[in-house]
């Protein structure tokens, strides 16, 4: 009986193997193939660097004026100016520290409401329609209230970032929590987990593919509240670089604070998806193939 | 020793899903539940599990009565549920993480190379088979050391070979420990192939219609008169049930007539 179960097993390997091949080789091919520069990511700055030769070379033999959209050298000269004196990096510093903290409260909040609305049907009930109400509103609606509540320092900045950050993570958060595999509760119920492990070893793990895309979009909307926070008057911070920027007249330096928000943006987010990375491992993830 | 007595189920729908089913499973025997679909197969292992609780009767495995998931039942599903964020060996060793971590490395090397897959203990559950991740999902339930373990349709989304493959590799793990398997299948030649003896059930309410002893000689073989003798005993009862199912339609459409 053994030695059946053995070569079922070897045949059964055997295809599932050849499978593998079959369905790497086909996903090799693209990169492996002469055409494969096309994949690479060198062709996603064809556009970019293309128009900013371009521009470059029209203001240069004087084909465009340049004052009002200024070209990449002199806006890298802007960018090295203020590097240079250290304002820059004060700039940064500002605005990074209210994301980051308007960040986490949003977060804390997303995510402790989330999962109480998602895990209970009556706190759902309770809570959804109101937070659902209060998300119509469009966020910089709060700033005057803010302003007089928090006064025009940090506070009322980091709020309305909070504000920015909080929906979608306790829209992400809800809607993980109540769709998770009432199969796998079951399982947890079978080996008699107690309510905490069928929270940290089910439901958790569960919903953390979710929860980290719900994070990154927060994020997201975190660089873009920051903005408006500092449009409300602010003495430092990149928001303040841009609306200086227009009152002197100076378009270099709102292209540069236009750049420097893209770069930390991306950054952030770059770093938050790769430290939530390992524990993604698992995920059935076709890109990944 | 598994005691079902006069079971019953009704969801608060009104539905009623089981109605007196008893039935009493000697340790170490091997006992497959045959019938129709709606006949509330799955609802007896739900409520022998202890995941539902009955509106009458109880179940009881050697005099303590399961009102909720008990440590001495174990249940294999009808697809493997593998966590899909644990790899194979965390999801074998998941229903023992209170024992000590030597403990349970230990039994979890000796259930994975029990069920064929010795080097598989670090792979995620999405790179397996269908029928490696049922093998993985038996190591699970085993590993937790049951004294009565249910299954319910376990085989019946594997294909054929992979299907005898397994049924004969089930029957090697039981010899082993000799666990009361209670086995819900669709597949008659699956019930043959395993059981000391058949309960075949009627649907609406889901009710226990025979009960037919196996009394064939393992390893068994499919080609023998006596499994076709055997096989024929269970066809003809299972077809009552049906020939019941056929005469309350036709009856209700003389009704409408």
């Amino acid at each position: 009986m053994t030695s059946i179960d053995t070569s079922h097993d070897r045949i059964g390997d055997g295809a599932a193997s050849t499978g593998g091949r079959l369905a790497s080789s086909a996903a090799g091919t693209p990169a492996s193939s002469p055409g494969g520069w096309q994949n690479s990511w060198l062709i996603s700055l064809l556009v970019p660097v293309g128009l900013a030769v371009g521009w470059e070379a029209a203001v240069y033999f004087g084909l465009a004026e340049g004052r009002l959209m200024p070209p990449p050298s002199r806006i890298a000269a802007t960018l090295w100016e203020l590097a240079a004196t250290g304002e820059l990096f004060r700039h940064m510093a500002a605005t990074t520290t209210r994301v980051f903290f308007g960040f986490l409260l949003g977060v804390l909040a997303g995510t402790l409401i989330g999962a109480i609305t998602g895990y209970s049907a009556l706190v759902n009930k309770l809570l959804d329609p109101t937070l659902q109400g209060l998300r119509s509103i469009p966020s910089i609606a709060w700033v005057p209230l803010f302003l007089l509540w928090l006064g025009i320092f940090e506070a009322s900045k980091v709020a309305l970032i909070a504000v920015g950050v909080f929906f979608p993570v306790y829209l992400g958060v809800m809607g993980a929590i109540a769709s998770v595999d009432r199969k796998f509760v079951e399982v947890g119920r079978i080996f008699r987990l107690s309510g905490y492990q069928l929270v940290s070893r089910i439901l958790l793990p569960a919903i953390l593919p979710a929860y980290v895309l719900a994070l990154r979009g927060g994020l997201g909307l975190g660089w873009m509240f920051v903005v408006a926070a500092e449009f409300m008057g602010a003495s430092e911070g990149l928001g303040y670089l841009l609306v200086d920027g227009q009152q002197i007249g100076k378009p270099t330096q709102i292209v540069a604070a236009i750049i420097t928000f893209g770069i930390l943006g991306k950054l952030s987010d770059g770093l938050l998806a790769a430290a939530t990375k390992p524990f993604l491992r698992w995920q059935d993830n076709f890109q990944q193939r | 020793m598994l005691e079902i007595a006069g079971l019953g189920k009704v969801y608060p729908n009104g539905t009623r899903a089981l109605d007196r089913v008893s039935l009493t499973v000697a340790a170490g025997e091997i006992v497959a539940v045959v019938g129709g679909s709606g006949c509330g197969k799955s609802t007896l292992l739900r409520l022998v599990s202890g995941l539902d609780t009955p509106t009458e009767g109880h179940v009881a495995v050697d005099d303590t009565r399961i009102l909720a998931p008990h440590p001495a039942v174990g249940l294999i599903f009808q697809e493997p549920r593998l966590l899909p964020w644990l790899t194979v060996a965390q999801n074998i060793a998941f229903g023992i993480n209170d024992l000590p971590r030597a403990e349970q490395t230990a039994r979890v090397e000796s259930a994975l190379a029990k069920v064929g897959l010795a080097d598989c203990g670090d792979r995620w559950p999405r790179e397996l088979s269908g029928g490696q991740g049922q093998r993985v999902a038996i190591a699970r339930a085993l590993v937790a050391r049951p004294s009565v373990l249910l299954l319910d349709e376990p085989f019946s989304a594997l294909d054929a070979f992979t299907r005898l493959d397994l049924q004969e590799h089930l029957l090697d793990l039981w010899a082993d420990t000799r666990p009361t398997l209670l086995l819900v299948t669709h597949d008659i030649d699956e019930a043959l192939l395993l059981a000391n003896r058949i309960v075949v059930m009627r649907p609406a309410p889901g009710r226990v219609a025979q009960i037919i002893d196996i009394p064939l000689a393992r390893p068994r073989d499919r080609l023998t008169p006596d499994y076709e003798e055997a096989k024929r005993t269970v066809l003809r009862e299972l077809d009552k049930t049906l020939a019941h199912r056929r005469a309350t339609a036709s009856k209700v459409e003389d009704f409408s007539i």
